[in-house]
């Protein structure tokens, strides 16, 4: 007899299976002839450049975060919204109450400012700092 | 009949005030508001606790608990707890304002994410249910993950950081884990229908006790036991010294709570199932084990230390060795012991972090033993006060610490853990050399420039209050034991 358990482990083997099987009678099968073209990484019909491993604004990141607080709420609120008029007006406070507390979430970075956009301010540097001191620039002269 | 409301008074309050003082941050700015606010709450945290503790075991049987269906635990030892975790909170928030401020860094999240840490501790003390109690101890770890790196720009504090986030969430996968192999084996996630299996003998015991298994490892992770307590001294000595005497009593009191909550339903139970693997004599050995290594390892490794803050984490790792005897005992004699010594606990640990937060001045000053030298001349009082809590840490009468060993050890002799209270006793003798050694550099030392950090003002409440509970905790304990009108 198979447990609850034991199912889960069959079809855990099943689809390690299935997926190796597809990849091994592909390989046995398909022609080889690989190029530089061929075998660079596909970037959506760009130039590929570059390692992926480079650093990105944390701004992103806040923006990432505020997703995720409304990412999570959809999947609690889908399930609900199926049964919601079975459950009645007590999971509809419920919900009420936990909408409450992510809208705090969102006002409070709104409060904070965390749902601006930060524009860089980059600092061109001044035709003053770029020339050597007067000094060094002499010294410089008259060496050469 | 009682409203469930009225019981579940503490969780409310705490979860709906650390909001507040979130939002109230966000509207207002006002340092002074956010900061008074959270007092507020705390107190009436504690408060509301204190009211539901008179209500009678029975009675609360009796209340009508269908809007938490049944997962959470009201009363009895959750109670006791909530008021040590408002306690914590307090002195914590006491002694970080001054910390903050002479360290330029008092930012508000700071007061709201210690009232959030102490939601996850109070929801973990009231979980009957295993999903509530992951859901409070993931709370308490993610704020403790922020509150470890909150001086951003030092790089141990980020590194103590990066390390406990890594180590803590694949420490809570085992923990969840382990709550899924039980679910599987019993079909039940509310503990008190797990018990009810254990004894009716209606369960897998290959995953019961696999699942056992890791979530020990999950809880003896958070706790800082024995093979899982190399990140400890790092993160207790990366994050802010206000914040560390948080993390190292409050954290560990809720995760002991955590152990306490699964024991007692899991542990104590005698099972008519045969072939039970890890039956609850070999489950407790093991956890005597953990226990006997985690106080041995602790003190000899403080022993070694010539920072104050790293010998004081590395002899919060012994203490948590000691806690640990109380669940391996696993008797109520044994969990009485376990609260009265996290509630002395706290107190002797925070107030010597509060101190050696204080004389640490500005940018991490201050922090060898050595430094300490002649603190008497200077600073008279904070050299007395470090003393008190020194002897209380040893274990020394007329101090709370001493009646928190000493009803630890008699719950594990009775429970015929006559070898375990021998090793605590050793232990115990070894950490008094350096406990007492650093009585000794402050009093009889000499130091040609004895250090001066100027007059304390909130870390002197910390200092006091902690002071007040180590001495009446150790000439009147059984004034706390008043309170333990319940059963586990």
């Amino acid at each position: 007899m198979l447990t609850d358990f034991g199912i889960i482990l069959l079809f855990l083997i099943i689809s390690v299976l299935f997926v190796g099987a597809g990849l091994v009678t592909a390989a046995l099968l398909r022609p080889s002839r690989p190029n530089p073209v061929k075998n660079s990484t596909y970037e959506c019909g760009e130039h590929p450049w570059g390692g992926s491993w480079v650093r990105f604004n944390p701004r992103f990141y806040v923006i990432a975060l505020v997703f995720l607080v409304f990412d999570v709420e959809l999947v609690l609120l889908f399930p609900w919204a199926v049964v919601f008029k079975d459950l009645g007006w007590f999971a509809f406070l419920a919900m009420l109450v936990f909408f409450a507390v992510l809208v705090v979430g969102l006002a409070y970075d709104w409060a904070k400012g965390y749902l601006e956009w930060d524009k860089p301010s980059p600092q061109t540097p001044k035709l003053e700092d770029l020339v050597l001191p007067k000094k060094i620039f002499h010294k410089q002269q008259k060496d050469s | 009949m009682i409203n469930e409301f009225i019981l579940a008074l503490p969780l409310l309050l705490i979860a709906i005030g650390s909001i507040l003082v979130l939002m109230l941050d966000a509207a207002t700015r006002n340092k002074q508001i956010v900061y008074y606010t959270s007092i507020l709450v705390l107190l009436g945290l504690g408060i509301s606790a204190g009211y539901t503790l008179q209500f009678d075991v029975a009675i609360i049987a009796q209340a009508d608990k269908t809007i938490s269906a049944n997962t959470i635990f009201y009363g009895g030892m959750s109670a006791v707890f909530d008021i040590i975790f408002a306690m914590g909170g307090l002195l914590t928030l006491f002694a970080s304002r001054e910390y903050l401020q002479r360290n330029y860094k008092e930012i508000n999240e700071c007061y709201s994410l210690v009232l959030l840490a102490v939601v996850g501790m109070v929801v973990i003390a009231h979980s009957n249910s295993l999903i509530m109690l992951f859901l409070g101890v993931e709370l308490m770890s993610i704020v403790f993950y922020i509150l470890t790196g909150f001086f951003r720009n030092r790089e141990h504090a980020l590194e103590a950081a990066l390390k406990y986030f890594i180590l803590g969430s694949f420490a809570s996968g085992f923990l969840l884990y382990g709550i899924a192999l039980i679910y599987g084996s019993t079909g039940s996630l509310i503990l008190s229908d797990i018990s009810q299996q254990i004894a009716s003998g209606n369960y897998n015991s290959i995953y019961l006790s696999i699942g056992l298994g890791l979530m020990t490892v999950g809880l003896c992770f958070k706790v800082a036991a024995f093979p899982f307590h190399q990140w400890a001294p790092d993160v207790y000595y990366g994050s802010p010294t206000a914040i560390s005497g948080f993390l190292c009593t409050s954290g560990k009191a809720a995760a002991l709570v955590a152990l306490v909550v699964v024991a007692k339903n899991v542990l104590s139970v005698e099972t008519s199932n045969v072939n039970y693997l890890l039956e609850s004599t070999t489950a407790r050995n093991i956890l005597a084990g953990i226990s006997a290594c985690t106080m041995i390892i602790g003190n000899l490794s403080a022993l070694a230390q010539k920072n104050v803050k790293r010998m004081l984490a590395y002899s919060s790792v012994a203490h948590a060795g000691y806690i640990l005897m109380g669940i391996v005992a696993c008797s109520t004699e044994g969990f009485y012991a376990v609260a009265f010594y996290c509630a002395v606990y706290l107190f002797m640990q925070v107030g010597a972090f509060a101190i050696v937060g204080f004389i640490e001045f500005r940018d991490e000053g201050n922090m060898l033993i050595s430094d300490y030298a002649d603190l008497r001349t200077t600073h008279p009082a904070l050299a007395a006060a470090m003393a008190c809590f020194m002897l209380s840490l040893a274990g020394i009468p007329p101090f709370g610490g001493f009646f928190g060993k000493y009803f630890l050890f008699v719950a594990a002799i009775k429970s015929g853990y006559l070898w375990l209270t021998l090793i605590a006793v050793v232990a115990s003798i070894i950490s008094m050399y350096f406990y007492i050694g650093l009585i000794l550099t402050m009093y009889f030392k000499n130091n040609e420039n004895p250090i001066n950090v100027g007059k304390m003002q909130g870390t002197k409440l910390t200092v006091a209050l902690s002071i007040i509970g180590v001495i009446l905790l150790g000439i009147m304990p059984n004034v706390f034991y008043g309170l333990f009108n319940f059963t586990f």
